[in-house]
C-alpha cells in the first residue's frame, strides 16, 4: 500500500514500541546508487530522501540552515545537497569527489544509498558505487535532457550488471511540469537504453528540491501514473533473493579448526541455499562430498542461504581450504586460466599488457597477466576503438591468463564468482576492476559423460581419419572457393565432409554474433566447438573462416586431439584481395559503412607456421585444392 | 525459507564476511575494543564469525585512565566471556604528564587517544586493527572505506583510498603500513540498538537512565563519576535521571536527561529525539570538519 506517511515519524513509537520494533525487524535492504551530471541534482535528491524519512536531527539542521546561507546556492532556503557533501576540499569545490554511502530507513526497507560524482574523471567511483547496487537512479535536468554523461552512467551501471534503472527526470518544477517535457526525454532516452541493452527502466517525473513524486504522487503532475521514487524503492526486487535461485555456490574464506574434532568451512553463501546431506563438490579438486551440519553461533541452521554467513561441516575428510569454492555437486562452476573479461582500469598508471598483477576474485587471489586490449569501449558514444593499452578510467576487453586455475562463472551469471580486482605488485594499490566474460580454453571441471562408442569406433566405421581443415585468411582471399574444390574431391573419393562456411555459420548458429573482436572470438570458439563435436563424430571437417586472431586460432587448435588440427592459410594481400573486391564489402569498409573490417580497421594477425600456405597469386584455386587433399590423405 | 533475509541479517552476514577476510589475510590482526555499545556489537559479531573457535585476536583497550568505572567492569568481563586476551594500553608520557581533560582540553585526546593508539599498535606490531566506526555517524565518515589503508607512520589519506568493489577487499600492504577495518561501517545507529536488543547484547548499564550525580556545563551534563572531578566553586552535584547516548571520557561526555530504563524505552527516546548522536562529545565541536582533521592525524 502506498502510504505517504510511512517514513513519518510513526506513531507508534510512542505508543507501542515492542510493536514497533517487532515490524522493523524484518525489513529487508536495497541497495542502489544514484548517479548524474555535477548540476542535475543528485546532492540534492539525496538529501532530500534523508529528511523525508526522518534522517536528519535537529543540530544537524541548524547546521544545514547556517551553511545553506552562507555557502549554498538556493538562497535564503535549505540547500539539501550541503547535507550529503562530506569532506572539507570537495565543499569548497563544491562537488563531491568520491562515493561516499547513505543511509535512511522507511517502514518497509532499509536502504544504502552509494552517492558518486557524476564528472568524466570518475568513472572508477561510479563503478565502485554500482558493484554493490540492485538498483540505479539515473538522474536527468528536465531542461537538459539525456546527456552524454546520462548515457556514460546508463552504459557503467549496465555494464556492472544492475538490472532495475529508474531515469528521474528532475527539476520538472523549472518546465512548469510539462508532460511533453517528460516524454520526449523518456523517449530519447528509450531509444538509447535500447541500443546498449538496457530492457526495461522506470522513468519518473520529479522534483527533488520540491518534492514533487518523491514520497507521494504530486499533483502537479496529474498525467503521471506511476508510482512515486520512495514506492519503486520500496518493492524492486532485491538481487539477494534473485541469487537464492542459483545453484550452491561457497567460496571458502577460512578454515575454522578449534581442535582436531571440528573441522568447519566458512564462509558467505554467494548463490543457492544448502541443507545437510546435499551432495557438494569442491572446486578446483572436484572432490564430492556431503554437508554434515551448517554450523552457526545461533544454532545450527536446516538451510543455508544465498548472503548469510556460515560455517559448513562435511561428511568426509576433503582436502578444501580458503580459495576453494563448494558447490552444488550436480551444476559446479568451472575452472579455467585464461578468460575474455571486461576491465575498468583505476590508476593514474596505465595498464600494462604483458605485467604480472595480482588477481583476487572472490576468496582466490592468483597472479594474472593482461593481453594487449582487443578493444577501448569510448563511454560517451560506445564506440569500440583499438587500444595499446587503457588509462585511468579506461574500459576495455582483454584476455588474460592465470598462473593456476580459478574458480569462476560469468559475471552477469555470479557477481562474486565473475567480478574481481587486479592489484599492482609493487604499490599494492587496486589499479582495476574486470568482469569475466567465458574462459578460452575447455573447461577443466565439466565432468564428461563416457559413451560406448567411442570416437575411434566411429571414425574406424567411415573407415578414414577424422581432421579439422581450418582455413584463414582475408575476406576475399579465396578461402570458400578453395574449401569448396576440396570438398568436391574429398566427396568423389568417398569420404565423409561437413564445410563450416563463416556466412552460413552466421545465419544461424551465430546469428546473435557482430564483427567487433569480442564477438569474433566467439564466433570462432563456437565454430572450434562444432568442429571438434564433428571430428568426434568421425567427419573431415573443413573450415573457411576470416578468423583473424592466432589466440582464438590456437584455442581451437587445444581442443583437438594432437595432428587433427591443419590450418590452412590462404595468403593473399590486403590489396590483391580488395582488388577482387567480390562481394564489394572493402568498399563499403574504405567508405566507413562497415566497421570492424578485418585489414580495414580490425586487424589480421597472419598464422606463423600454418601447416598449409598457399600462395592464390601462384596457384589457382583447382592446383590449391589438390594440395590440400594431397596433404590431407598423406598424413 | 522463503522470506527475504531482514536488513540485519545482511549486515550481520557482511560484517562476518569483513572479519573473517582480515584473519585470513593479514598477519597480526587485532580488535580496537572501547566497551561502547558499537564495540559490543562488533565483539558479538567477532564471536559469531569465527565460533566454535574464540576470535583469533587479541581486544586492545586504548585507556586514558578517565573513563567510566562501569565501563572498567564490564571491558574485563566481556572479554573473558569472549575467551579473548585483553590488552590495555595506557601511553606512558601521558600518565607521566599527569594529562587530563580538566587541564589540558584537546590535548587530552591527542596523548591518550591518538598517539596511544599509534604506541600501541607500533608495540605490538599489529597489522590490521578492527574499530567500531560508522559511516552514518559523521559525514567525513560517510566516505570511508571498509578497509582504511594507513601509512608506516599512520596518517590516512582520503584522496588515496583504494577502491571497493562488491565483496573485494584489497588487504595487501608493505612492511611497516597497516589498515584499519570497519566492520559495522554499513550499519546505523538505528541498526545497532535494534541489534542489541534482539541479540540480547550486554551493554555497559550508563546507557540506561538511573539517578546519578552530575553538574552541568557549557550545555554538558556532566557525570560525577569519581572524586577526581573538578567542581569549581560553588557547584554542587546535583542527582539526575539520565543515560549517555555515547561512552567515551566521562569528565569529556554529556549525558542526557531520560527516564529510559530499558533498552525498548532508549531505542524509543532515539527514535523520538532531534538531536544527532555525537552531539554529546565535546570533541566534534571545535571547529567545522574537525573529525577530518583529527582521522588524517591518526586518530581512529
Amino acid at each position: 500500500m502506498a502510504n505517504p506517511s510511512s517514513y513519518e515519524a510513526d506513531a507508534l513509537i510512542a505508543e507501542d514500541i515492542d510493536a514497533y520494533l517487532d515490524r522493523h525487524q524484518h525489513k529487508s535492504l536495497l541497495r542502489f546508487i544514484t548517479c548524474g551530471s555535477v548540476d542535475d541534482g543528485k546532492s540534492t535528491l539525496i538529501g532530500r530522501l534523508l529528511y523525508d524519512s526522518k534522517m536528519i536531527f535537529e543540530d544537524q539542521l541548524a547546521a544545514l540552515e547556517a551553511d545553506s546561507k552562507r555557502v549554498g546556492t538556493q538562497g535564503q532556503n535549505i540547500d539539501f545537497a550541503l547535507l550529503v557533501d562530506g569532506l572539507a576540499a570537495e565543499r569548497e569545490q563544491g562537488i563531491t569527489i568520491d562515493v561516499a554511502y547513505r543511509f535512511f530507513a522507511t517502514d518497509r526497507r532499509k536502504f544504502i544509498v552509494a552517492d558518486t560524482p557524476g564528472h568524466e574523471q570518475y568513472t572508477r567511483n561510479m563503478v565502485t558505487g554500482a558493484s554493490t547496487a540492485d538498483l540505479a537512479v539515473i538522474l536527468v535536468d528536465a531542461r537538459k535532457g539525456v546527456l552524454t554523461q546520462t548515457r556514460r552512467h546508463s552504459y557503467l551501471c549496465h555494464l556492472l550488471g544492475i538490472r532495475n534503472i529508474v531515469l528521474a527526470v528532475n527539476k520538472m518544477d523549472l518546465v512548469g511540469y510539462d508532460q511533453a517535457t517528460f516524454d520526449r526525454i523518456r523517449l530519447a532516452y528509450s531509444a538509447f537504453a535500447q541500443s546498449i541493452g538496457i530492457t526495461s527502466f522506470t522513468p519518473i517525473p520529479i522534483s527533488g528540491y520540491a518534492g514533487d513524486n518523491i514520497t507521494s504522487k504530486s499533483t502537479n503532475t496529474p498525467w503521471y501514473a506511476g508510482e512515486p521514487l520512495m514506492e519503486i524503492l520500496e518493492t524492486v526486487p532485491l538481487d539477494a533473493d534473485a541469487d537464492r535461485a542459483k545453484p550452491f555456490r561457497l567460496p571458502v574464506q577460512w578454515v575454522n579448526r578449534p581442535n582436531l574434532d571440528f573441522r568447519g568451512f566458512s564462509g558467505l553463501i554467494a548463490g543457492g541455499t544448502v541443507k545437510p546431506g546435499d551432495a557438494v563438490r569442491i572446486l578446483p579438486s572436484g572432490k564430492t562430498s556431503t554437508v554434515a551440519r551448517i554450523v552457526t553461533f545461533d544454532g545450527d541452521l536446516e538451510e543455508g542461504v544465498a548472503g548469510q554467513s556460515v560455517t559448513l561441516t562435511l561428511a568426509d575428510e576433503v582436502d578444501c581450504s580458503r580459495g576453494d569454492v563448494i558447490a552444488a555437486a550436480g551444476d559446479p562452476p568451472q575452472a579455467a586460466d585464461q578468460f575474455e573479461a571486461t576491465i575498468v582500469w583505476m590508476a593514474d598508471e596505465e595498464m600494462l599488457p604483458g605485467r604480472s598483477y595480482w588477481l583476487k576474485l572472490g576468496t582466490q587471489t592468483v597472479t594474472a597477466n593482461i593481453q594487449q586490449p582487443k578493444y577501448q569501449i569510448n563511454v560517451n558514444t560506445m564506440e569500440h576503438t583499438a587500444a595499446r593499452t587503457l588509462e585511468l578510467n579506461a574500459i576495455g576487453v582483454a584476455n588474460l591468463s592465470t598462473d593456476r586455475p580459478l574458480v569462476f562463472e560469468a559475471y552477469e551469471a555470479s557477481r562474486d564468482l565473475g567480478g574481481f580486482i587486479l592489484i599492482d605488485k609493487f604499490t599494492n594499490a587496486t589499479v582495476a576492476a574486470g568482469m569475466i566474460h567465458f574462459s578460452l580454453r575447455r573447461a577443466q571441471n565439466v565432468h564428461w559423460q563416457a559413451t560406448d562408442i567411442t570416437r575411434e569406433a566411429r571414425a574406424a566405421a567411415m573407415r578414414q581419419k577424422p581432421a579439422v581443415l581450418w582455413f584463414t585468411g582475408l575476406s576475399g582471399a579465396g578461402k570458400s572457393t578453395i574449401a569448396n574444390l576440396v570438398e568436391k574431391k574429398l566427396a568423389r573419393m568417398n569420404r565423409h565432409t561437413f564445410l563450416l562456411d563463416g556466412d552460413n555459420v552466421r545465419h544461424g548458429l551465430n546469428r546473435d554474433l557482430g564483427f567487433t573482436d569480442a564477438d569474433r572470438v566467439e564466433n570462432i570458439r563456437r565454430v572450434g566447438e562444432v568442429a571438434k563435436l564433428m571430428t568426434d563424430a568421425g567427419l573431415i571437417v573443413i573450415t573457411a573462416f576470416i578468423s583473424p586472431f592466432r589466440a582464438e586460432r590456437e584455442m581451437v587448435r587445444q581442443m583437438l586431439p594432437q595432428g587433427e588440427f591443419i590450418e590452412v592459410f590462404v595468403d593473399t594481400s590486403l590489396a590483391e584481395a580488395e582488388k577482387r573486391d567480390v562481394k564489394g564489402l572493402y568498399a563499403k569498409a574504405r567508405s566507413g559503412q562497415l566497421k570492424n573490417f578485418t585489414g580495414i580497421d580490425s586487424p589480421y594477425e597472419p598464422p606463423e607456421d600454418a601447416e598449409i600456405r598457399i600462395d592464390t597469386t601462384r596457384l589457382t584455386p583447382d592446383e590449391a585444392a589438390d594440395r590440400i587433399v594431397d596433404y590431407l590423405l598423406d598424413r | 525459507m522463503t522470506a527475504s533475509l531482514t536488513h540485519l541479517q545482511r549486515l550481520e552476514a557482511e560484517s562476518i564476511h569483513i572479519l573473517r577476510e582480515v584473519v585470513a589475510e593479514a598477519e597480526k590482526p587485532v580488535m580496537l575494543y572501547s566497551i561502547g555499545k558499537d564495540s559490543a556489537v562488533m565483539l558479538h559479531l567477532a564471536r559469531k564469525a569465527f565460533y566454535p573457535s574464540p576470535p583469533p585476536f587479541p581486544l586492545l583497550h586504548v585507556d586514558t585512565t578517565w573513563k567510566f568505572k562501569a565501563m572498567y567492569e564490564l571491558r574485563d568481563r566481556a572479554a573473558r566471556e569472549a575467551g579473548m586476551e585483553l590488552l590495555v594500553y595506557q601511553n606512558p608520557e601521558a600518565k607521566e604528564k599527569g594529562i587530563n581533560p580538566f587541564d589540558h582540553g584537546s590535548l587530552h585526546t591527542d596523548m591518550w587517544k591518538t598517539e596511544g593508539l599509534k604506541q600501541a599498535l607500533d608495540l605490538h606490531g599489529f597489522d590490521a586493527a578492527f574499530g567500531g566506526a560508522r559511516r552514518d555517524e559523521e559525514k567525513s565518515r560517510a566516505k570511508e572505506r571498509i578497509f582504511s589503508f594507513r601509512s608506516a607512520n599512520h596518517r590516512w589519506d582520503p584522496k588515496n583510498q583504494r577502491p571497493e568493489l562488491w565483496r573485494l577487499y584489497n588487504a595487501k600492504k608493505a612492511k611497516g603500513e597497516s589498515i584499519r577495518v570497519f566492520p559495522i561501517s554499513n550499519w546505523t545507529e538505528l541498526d545497532i540498538w535494534q541489534y542489541i536488543h534482539l541479540e540480547n547484547i550486554e551493554i555497559v548499564p550508563l546507557y540506561f537512565a538511573a539517578p546519578r550525580p552530575t553538574v552541568e556545563r557549557d550545555g554538558l551534563i556532566l557525570m560525577v563519576d569519581d572524586d577526581r572531578f573538578r567542581l569549581k566553586p560553588g557547584e554542587v552535584p546535583v542527582e539526575r535521571s539520565v543515560r549517555f547516548r555515547t561512552l567515551g571520557c566521562y569528565p569529556l561526555t554529556g549525558a542526557v536527561e531520560s527516564e529510559a530504563k530499558t533498552l525498548p524505552e532508549v531505542i524509543q527516546e532515539m527514535l523520538l529525539t532531534t538531536t544527532s548522536e555525537r552531539q554529546g562529545r565535546a570533541i566534534d565541536h571545535d571547529q567545522a570538519a574537525s573529525m577530518e582533521k583529527k582521522k588524517q592525524e591518526g586518530y581512529f
